[in-house]
């Protein structure tokens, strides 16, 4: 049993223990335990390091901490080794030995394992000198990496719950409200209101009780962030969630986890026992007057409930569909009581205004948007992970410098930002600042924190069609425009997809984008229409040669493509021929080989297997006749 | 007492209760917004947007569903303005291969659209609830209720509570598209 905390005293009086405590460890070694590295053999490494540590007897000397995501996915599973802060990548268990033997007895470096810039070839031992994590500005996600998620002890000794010990006794709430107002906070769910606006409101608003609420449905294909802060620093959202509730003059709050977050739903459910457990969290936190409890709300799997009608119509027992929100959900929201939602970045950004100022806060970012960002930043890139970074950065040091620009040396073609309904960004404004207004002026939107980079690979007709298909599957239904606008503009992008598109679809999707975003009910309608107007805008030109040309020249739509075999380059090795599905390749060891077409499902196995190159794929161009009679295979020269 | 509000609809000056929608406020006018999911009887749902009509709110316009939409002292309000004409058709051509029915043919013929350049499959029904709504709202029953999400959405009888459906009926008048006995069956 825990002792409770009854006053801000005790709160720095535990701190003092857990930390004089730890300092008898020497080394700590940290696992990141991120969905990413466990799903990479995390777990298995974790039980051969701790096997090995006790083999080489330094129990007590050494810590071994599973921490939360890190952010390196690309490079998991990853350890970071404090106090050094060496990083090791792509640790297997077979490289734990070493570890230990090396790094945690002798003081040296396992040059393996280290981070190696594909540059210059120099390997960068310290994690903070690691080009993806050197141009990061790491607030929220400072501590993931250095502390265990499940050990409010851990949060306490890295200064946790002191933002609420201040806030209680040293604040009235209209003055945190000042305060949160003054620091510029807006909405990281991607719609950028002004979270002490929107706190105010609420706590205006007639009508007792009010709620205040996490939302973590994050359902952005290829988004983590929000995961990665509920797996990897509870507190930090539970803390702010507390203050916020003190401020707003809620008794009751709630954490809406999205089903697939299981470990999320964990933590966080393990970080509120623990705080009412040391009454940071219950009746009389901290020995104040004021009260509060969480319960944590499991999504049941449906994309629309992250919007915010939706998510708290979920919470009262029904369907997850949005209403109109004329009167905000600030103002009438849970049971038709003031409620006031905020993401789980928005949450964990508030234990730091409070205690470092609003002018701190302020002075990171730009004007219009302050403090950092957290970005999944996925697809084409070297270096995919968790970037935090300020706002006002521009995406082409997100994608070039932290990133390492594109995989396997391909051009750049374009990235989207803000989720499924965000829009595609091309090249010439890579130079445009992360930002809510300057992304919105480009036909995107922050969102929650998505992005995708997107390489000459990628065909922009096709990438605009599988965005509107996964809208399709994720709108509720509810309203004319986004149901019936969905349905008809996945109709005609498959069909322009397929080679069957008409110039007059050009005017038809514009005019159903136009009554979407206008006059959807929620945001999923209305932003919905950014992939295919950005990809209309930006990159009007692909569109035009796959309904007249029935051209894709990213060679991604598989109805506007062919195979084909280069007569000059095959070596008759028979390897395509054997491997084809569907027996579609003629010619023999003496003889270079040729597709019949007729047959062919393109289903590129031939492409892939071939060895010399000798497989093209071609599109909106005649495919050259094949060879006539036998041609004998010309041999390479030597 | 209730609080009056004015308000402009059409470059007319209005004058009624705070907490009436727009909707409310122009049919107290005199002034005809078309609807096709409002029931004065039932909570305003907001699907069909065919009520759309276009605000000026401290100097900025934006679409919103008159039938939802709460009037606020010094709104100005356009029921038929280009741009709610201009989306009332696109809707209209969304609904019309569905549900080729009476309200659906007479609002085509009064905006001015003679043919649908989209292709959802005839189904006739709309979605617009109101027989899910009276049933929830009045009936207090929920013997009828929507399956399915996005595309797949549809109206079905609750099995367990078929033989209290059966006996009802009432919603069969609601129905814009008569399509609620096929549902029912019987």
């Amino acid at each position: 049993m825990v002792k409770r905390i009854n006053s801000p005293e005790d709160l720095e009086k535990l701190r003092n223990e857990i930390i004089a405590k730890s300092k008898a460890e020497k080394h700590v070694v940290s696992v990141c335990m991120g969905t990413g590295c466990i799903a990479l053999g995390a777990d298995v490494m974790m039980d051969a390091l701790e096997k090995e540590v006790e083999k080489h007897g330094l129990k007590g000397k050494v810590e071994i901490k599973k921490v939360g995501c890190v952010g390196f996915c690309e490079q998991g599973p990853i350890i970071i080794i404090y106090p050094e802060e060496i990083c090791y990548l792509k640790v297997k268990p077979e490289d734990v030995p070493d570890i230990v033997s090396k790094t945690l007895v002798e003081g040296k470096i396992v040059e393996r394992l280290v981070y190696t810039d594909p540059n210059t070839g120099e390997k960068i031992p310290k994690l903070g000198e690691i080009p993806f994590y050197k141009h990061q500005h790491r607030l929220l996600l400072a501590n993931n990496g250095r502390i265990d998620p499940r050990s409010i002890e851990d949060y306490i000794a890295v200064g946790g719950y002191k933002a609420l010990a201040k806030a209680l006794f040293e604040m009235k709430p209209e003055e945190i409200i000042e305060e949160i107002k003054a620091s510029n906070l807006r909405g990281r769910g991607g719609a950028g209101f002004p979270t002490g606006i929107k706190w105010e409101t609420t706590r205006n608003a007639p009508g007792e009780p009010k709620y205040v609420i996490v939302n973590c449905d994050e359902g952005d294909p290829g988004a983590f962030m929000d995961r990665a802060l509920m797996e990897g620093n509870p507190h930090s959202v539970l803390e702010g969630l507390i203050i916020g509730a003190y401020a707003i003059g809620a008794h009751e709050g709630f954490v809406y986890v999205r089903e697939e977050y299981p470990m999320a739903a964990e933590n966080i459910s393990l970080a509120i026992k623990q705080a009412e457990e040391y009454g940071l969290l219950g009746e009389n936190i901290m020995g104040s007057n004021f009260s509060f409890k969480v319960t944590v709300h499991r999504g049941a799997g449906a994309f629309v409930s992250g919007e915010s009608s939706a998510l708290m119509t979920a919470i009262e027992g029904k369907v997850g569909e949005p209403r109109p929100k004329y009167i905000h959900t600030a103002v009438q929201g849970i049971w038709n009581k003031p409620s006031c939602l905020n993401n789980v970045k928005t949450w964990a950004c508030v234990p730091l205004i409070i205690l470092r100022g609003a002018e701190w806060f302020r002075s990171i970012g730009t004007k219009g948007s302050s403090g950092t960002m957290i970005f999944s930043l996925v697809g084409k890139v070297n270096n995919t992970g968790l970037v935090e970074v300020p706002m006002g950065i521009t995406l082409r040091d997100i994608i070039f410098k932290i990133g390492g620009g594109i995989r396997g040396g391909k051009k750049f073609k374009a990235v989207q930002t803000g989720g499924p309904s965000g829009g595609f960004i091309p090249e010439e404004l890579l130079d445009t600042p992360v930002d809510f207004d300057e992304l919105r002026k480009v036909g995107s939107m922050m969102g929650s924190g998505g992005m995708v980079v997107m390489d000459e690979d990628t065909c922009m007709v096709d990438a605009a069609r599988y965005f509107v298909d996964f809208l399709l599957e994720e709108s509720c239904g509810k309203c004319v425009p986004c149901r019936e606008g969905l349905k008809e503009l996945s109709r005609i992008l498959n069909n322009i997809c397929r080679g069957e598109g008409k110039e007059e679809d050009i005017q038809l999707i514009e005019d159903i984008c136009e009554t979407m975003s206008e006059a959807s009910l929620c945001a999923l309608g209305r932003t919905a229409v950014n992939p295919v107007l950005t990809s209309l805008k930006y990159f009007r030109e692909e569109w035009d040669e796959h309904i007249k040309d029935k051209k894709c020249r990213a060679k991604v739509c598989k109805a506007l493509i062919n195979y084909y075999i280069d007569p000059e380059l095959c070596q008759a090795c028979t390897l395509c021929l054997r491997e084809c599905p569907v027996g579609a390749i003629h010619g023999d060891k003496e003889h270079v080989h040729w597709i019949d077409q007729d047959k062919c499902i393109k289903c590129g196995t031939c492409y892939e297997v071939c060895r010399f190159g000798a497989v093209k794929k071609i599109s909106g161009e005649p495919i050259p006749p094949p060879p006539k009679g036998m041609k004998p295979i010309r041999k390479r020269r030597e | 007492m209730k609080k009056m509000v004015s308000l402009e609809i059409d470059g007319k000056e209005v004058k009624v209760e705070e907490g009436k929608t727009i909707l409310e406020a122009a049919k107290e006018a005199g002034i005809e917004i078309p609807t096709l999911c409002y029931h004065e009887g039932l909570k305003p749902y907001g699907a069909c947007r065919i009520c759309s009509v276009e605000i000026e709110r401290k100097g900025r316009t934006r679409i919103v569903t008159s039938c939802c939409y709460p009037v606020e002292e010094g709104l100005k309000v356009k029921t038929n303005s280009e741009k709610v004409k201009k989306i009332r058709r696109t809707i209209i051509e969304m609904l019309l291969p569905i549900s080729p029915t009476g309200p659906i043919m007479s609002l085509a013929k009064e905006y001015g659209v003679e043919k649908s350049r989209f292709s959802g499959e005839r189904t006739y029904c709309i979605l617009c609830g109101l027989c899910v709504r009276y049933c929830a709202e009045i009936k207090k029953e929920n013997a009828i209720t929507f399956v399915g999400r996005g595309a797949d959405r549809k109206v079905a009888v609750v099995p367990e509570k078929a033989d209290v459906c059966a006996m009802c009926r009432e919603c069969y008048e609601l129905c814009p598209s008569g399509k609620i006995i096929d549902i029912i069956g019987y």
